[in-house]
């Protein structure tokens, strides 16, 4: 559903991204873990669109991804992001948040917008704080409403770009918990994190980058349990056991 | 003292005819120049080159020029390339013109001081440049425009005395008068000062309370 074909980008005369090339298929849970500046969050930005590439391919459903292309928008709607920062509007409520999408961008009635939005943060348990603006939710509640907000587009497929990183920790549990019923239901996820439990848990794959390529994949439990790579074998040991 | 009230009951209501055309003028100016000063922002936060360039150029065209000078052009200059304007008209123009390019610069900061996440989240959802700045941006950066929006309107009431040269009878011009053919100068110019002190202090107070909902947030 989503493919990266041999995709190069950088910043500047650094070079980020040195030839990715990945695939997600559809109801994939793929985690993306490495060191901090290795490229994870650039790729998830690359696949709505957020930044540029400069050469390579990338397409969600066939539909090449180019962010100067009025296409984009249709990726946009069919590919939602969550932020680490959460970036919820803070002049609208949480479920104006919510709403937002549908009813501005998808066109959809208000009344049925409306009503999607409040089950949407029922099930992200948040019911009650419909009518909350954000900065008066908790981190982990900004989050959750986030990840309603995604929802609310109806997408095929979600990417977390370090959804849990600017938490505090016992805040961290009940947006995994979302996250791991969202992969239950058969979302399509791709989720940079630090979070190794919950990529141990949760995820179908895992790609280990480093430097901008893609140093080590396959199924979450090899890749985090028999680490092939040096490299990774590395990374793992200093995540896992940092004293 | 007593001579004082007496001169202010006798010209009083000369000078309140004035006092109507300077809160037409400013009126007529300030929302000019607030819909000029956010075309030029919006043009300047674009990223479209030409349109950078174009408002960035004409900020600084229009801030290099004396507003006196650009109405003498609007009023005298005019008419000879066939736009003959009412010295009303002129004044609101040229003070409107003048302006913008300082309500753009505020725009602009207050749009540019918007989190990036923000407009990346309304991307993200599929909205549009003009959508984000409608639905996401602007609706932000109206509270911390705000408190330098109220000092320009103080700014400007106070200035629509210039449009007295050229000919317009606001509260300065019909002060100059009553004081050129009285002599009573001290008594004219202690109102005209008085007048433009109780209509700037409303507006003082509104910038006091935008400040504070803003340091509030």
């Amino acid at each position: 559903m989503i493919k990266l074909s041999n995709v190069h980008k950088s910043f500047g005369k650094v070079e980020v991204l040195k030839g990715i090339t990945a695939s997600v298929e559809k109801g994939e849970v793929v985690c993306i873990i490495g060191p901090s500046g290795s490229g994870k969050s650039t790729i998830l930005r690359c696949i709505n669109g957020l930044e540029s590439y400069d050469s390579g391919d990338i397409s969600v459903e066939g539909a090449r991804v180019d962010r100067n292309a009025p296409s984009i928008v249709s990726v946009r709607t069919q590919v939602s992001m969550v932020f680490q920062r959460f970036n919820l509007f803070p002049h609208r409520t949480a479920l104006e948040n919510v709403i937002e999408g549908p009813i501005y961008v998808k066109k959809e009635p208000r009344a049925e917008a409306l009503e999607r939005g409040r089950a949407l943060l029922a099930r992200v348990g948040l019911a009650e704080k419909a009518d909350v603006h954000p900065p008066q939710l908790s981190g982990g509640q900004q989050q959750r409403v986030a990840i309603a907000r995604a929802l609310a587009m109806q997408p095929k497929a979600i990417l977390f770009d370090e959804p849990t990183s600017a938490l505090d920790p016992e805040l961290v549990g009940d947006v995994l918990g979302v996250m791991r019923k969202l992969a239950d239901d058969g979302m399509t996820m791709v989720v940079v994190t630090h979070e190794m439990a919950f990529a141990k848990d949760v995820a179908d794959r895992v790609l280990f980058i480093d430097g901008g390529v893609i140093v080590e994949q396959g199924p979450a439990k090899t890749v985090l349990n028999q680490p092939q790579h040096a490299r990774t074998q590395d990374f793992l040991r200093r995540v896992l056991h940092p004293l | 003292m007593q001579a004082f009230w007496r001169d202010t009951v006798e010209f009083l209501p000369i000078l309140m005819s004035g006092v109507a055309l300077t809160v037409i003028v400013t009126i007529g100016s300030l929302l000019l120049s607030t819909a000029l000063g956010l075309i030029w922002a919006l043009m300047r936060v674009s990223g479209i080159g030409v349109l950078t360039g174009f408002s960035a150029g004409l900020i600084n065209v229009i801030r290099g020029i004396p507003i006196i000078v650009l109405l003498f052009y609007l009023y005298f200059v005019m008419p000879e390339f066939g736009l003959t304007l009412s010295a009303l008209q002129a004044a609101i123009l040229g003070l409107g013109i003048a302006y913008s390019a300082y309500q753009a610069e505020n725009f602009r900061a207050g749009i540019e001081a918007i989190d990036k996440g923000q407009i990346e989240a309304a991307q993200a959802i599929g909205m549009g440049w003009w959508q984000t700045m409608r639905r996401v941006v602007l609706p932000q950066a109206v509270k911390i425009v705000l408190p330098p929006y109220g000092n320009i309107m103080i700014m400007m009431l106070k200035d629509s005395s210039q449009a007295s040269t050229i000919t317009v009878a606001e509260l300065a011009l019909q002060g100059k008068l009553i004081a050129s053919s009285t002599f009573k100068n001290t008594s004219v110019f202690t109102l005209v000062a008085l007048m433009y002190l109780t209509m700037s202090i409303p507006l003082i107070l509104l910038v006091r309370h935008f400040e504070k909902r803003a340091g509030q947030k």
